[in-house]
């Protein structure tokens, strides 16, 4: 059987159970509301354009927030690879920086730039930019010494090995430092419009929870899983696929 | 004879960690005339991809120098191909963009593609000018390198065990293509394998290196009329003479590397 396929019968046995036992009442319709009630809230929601509004406001910030923080870890990985005392400093700050989740970064944030778009973007941007910057930094180290040694003996020395062999021979690092990054931006998103003002996808699971529409709440979640998954798989594996086998990673 | 390349009292010594030294190279000395198909034979260690790094510039000598058409080595030119055990093709760029890699800068993007062509023609690959290097086999990719490095009409050829990787067949029929390739071009080659046969069948003249550390311990004219398979008895005789001399050394590794084992 395709995995698609089984994909499929799972996902449609997880919501059949879950509609059962709303039904037959395992749970309570306020513990856990049935996928009927769910489905209506999000079709209420998408009706009256308030989820929409909400998904294109979060893409808004995570589209601005990814593009700085991948611009930024591309610089500072290039920094790190390239300069010894640059990593030995600032490399051992960014792995550290790396280990702790960017949403601790908010109430700085806010007092910084308010409560409003700056201080979400700016844990978004922190969220994507450190794993960026180490999957460069790794990129750039570990390309095989055989591209340099051939291009050199072509000629090739200085900037034009950097640009022509070196960057290109990273990219496949690039990229799963992209796919990374976005990963983690769009967790760093949800927290932060989790505790800041809307509209946004976070900020309506929180003002659906305040007022006790559970149907909603899930509905939401569920919008960021599949979000989140629609992206990684669709997107970025795929593009991640081509470049490995391109590049002679993968069979 | 005009001598194009001289190997004037080389020695390469490599200080590990601890501040020992390890003398890979001894005072060699060699000319190869313009032309010249020479191998470099010799067991595995004994310093023969050090050498023939140090003549294309990417390594430096400990001391003496390596001039090559009246200058002395300083850095990798495109006077030197080079051709690696691997291929090193890029594999982000497909055939085409590979081989006019080392022409970017010498000519127009026009003129460039079509020196490509001429040269994939040489190692039959015009019918693969637009693959990746994934698409190709091991030996397509080696002869795709071979055209990359003679695109660039280097004065001298320089390869490290170019066919080691591949297998039999294909390595046996890209010994004919490249013979042909010499023939054609006249290229200075010089060419570094472990294997006494290749070194027999290709080369004008067979620089023998003994093992630690790494000297020349025979400089052998072949002259065996080509194609060599067709004069088996020569070729057997040879072989067996090359055989003699390398046995010691092989005996010197192999003693070396039981009293290494002894030791642990
Ligand atoms: N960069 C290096 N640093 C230290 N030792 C090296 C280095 N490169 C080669 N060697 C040593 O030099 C010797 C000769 O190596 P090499 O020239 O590759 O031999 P060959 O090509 O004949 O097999 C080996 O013992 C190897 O360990
Ligand atoms: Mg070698």
């Amino acid at each position: 059987m395709k995995p698609a396929v089984k994909r499929l019968i799972f996902f449609a046995a997880l919501i059949l159970f879950w509609g059962l036992g709303s039904h037959f009442e395992l749970w309570h319709e306020t513990i856990l509301p049935s996928p009927f009630s769910v489905w209506d809230a999000l079709a209420a929601g998408f009706a009256d354009l308030t989820l929409v509004y909400d998904l294109v406001a979060s893409f808004r910030r995570l589209l601005i927030g990814l593009a700085v923080s991948l611009l930024i870890g591309t610089a500072l990985g290039i920094l790190l690879a390239r300069s010894k005392t640059a990593d030995d400093t600032i490399g051992s700050m960014v792995l550290a920086l790396q280990s702790v989740p960017s949403i601790i970064w908010l109430p700085l944030a806010m007092m910084w730039f308010g409560l409003g778009e700056g201080a979400i973007i700016f844990v978004v941007i922190l969220g994507g930019t450190f794993v960026m910057t180490l999957n460069v930094r790794t990129g750039i180290k570990n390309v095989n010494p055989l591209y340099i040694k051939a291009a050199r003996t072509m000629g090739s020395n200085g900037i034009d090995l950097f640009w022509k062999v070196i960057i290109p021979a990273s990219i496949p690092y690039l990229v799963t430092g992209a796919r990374l990054a976005w990963a983690f931006a769009w967790r760093a998103l949800m927290a932060g419009e989790l505790l800041s003002a809307g509209p946004g996808l976070g900020y309506t699971l929180r003002y659906a929870s305040d007022f006790g529409n559970m149907a909603l709440v899930i509905g939401v979640m569920i919008i960021i899983g599949v979000v989140g998954a629609v992206v990684d798989q669709l997107i970025f594996q795929r593009i991640e696929k081509n470049v490995l086998k391109r590049w002679g990673l993968e069979s | 004879m005009y001598l194009f390349i001289e190997i004037q009292h080389i020695d390469k010594i490599y200080t590990d960690k601890d501040n020992n030294a390890n003398t890979v190279l001894e005072d060699i000395n060699l000319e190869i005339p313009k032309g010249q198909f020479v191998s470099i034979l010799g067991p595995s260690g004994c310093g023969k991809s050090t050498l023939l790094s140090m003549i294309a510039g990417l390594t430096s000598a400990s001391s003496g120098d390596i001039v090559v058409d009246g200058a002395t080595v300083q850095k990798p030119g495109k006077d030197r191909g080079m051709v690696f055990q691997e291929a090193a093709l890029f594999p982000w760029m497909t055939v085409t963009e590979n081989v006019i890699f080392p022409l970017r800068k010498d000519m127009n993007k026009k003129q460039a593609v079509e020196r490509a062509r001429h040269f994939l023609q040489m190692v039959q690959l015009s019918n693969y000018a637009g693959h990746y290097p994934h698409e190709l086999s091991g030996g397509m990719q080696q002869r795709v390198s071979i055209a990359r490095s003679l695109a660039m009409d280097p004065a001298v050829l320089l390869m490290d065990e170019p066919f080691g990787a591949l297998d039999e067949q294909t390595r046996s029929r890209l010994h004919g293509q490249l013979e042909k390739i010499w023939i054609d071009t006249q290229k200075t080659i010089v060419f570094v394998t472990h294997s006494i046969q290749e070194s027999i069948k290709l080369s004008d003249r067979i620089v023998v290196m003994g093992t630690r550390p790494g000297t020349v311990i025979a400089d052998i004219e072949v002259d065996i009329p080509r194609p060599r398979d067709a004069h088996k008895q020569q070729v057997t005789a040879l072989e067996e003479r090359i055989m003699g001399l390398l046995k010691g050394e092989i005996d010197k590794v192999i003693d070396e590397e039981l009293a290494y084992e002894a030791r642990r």
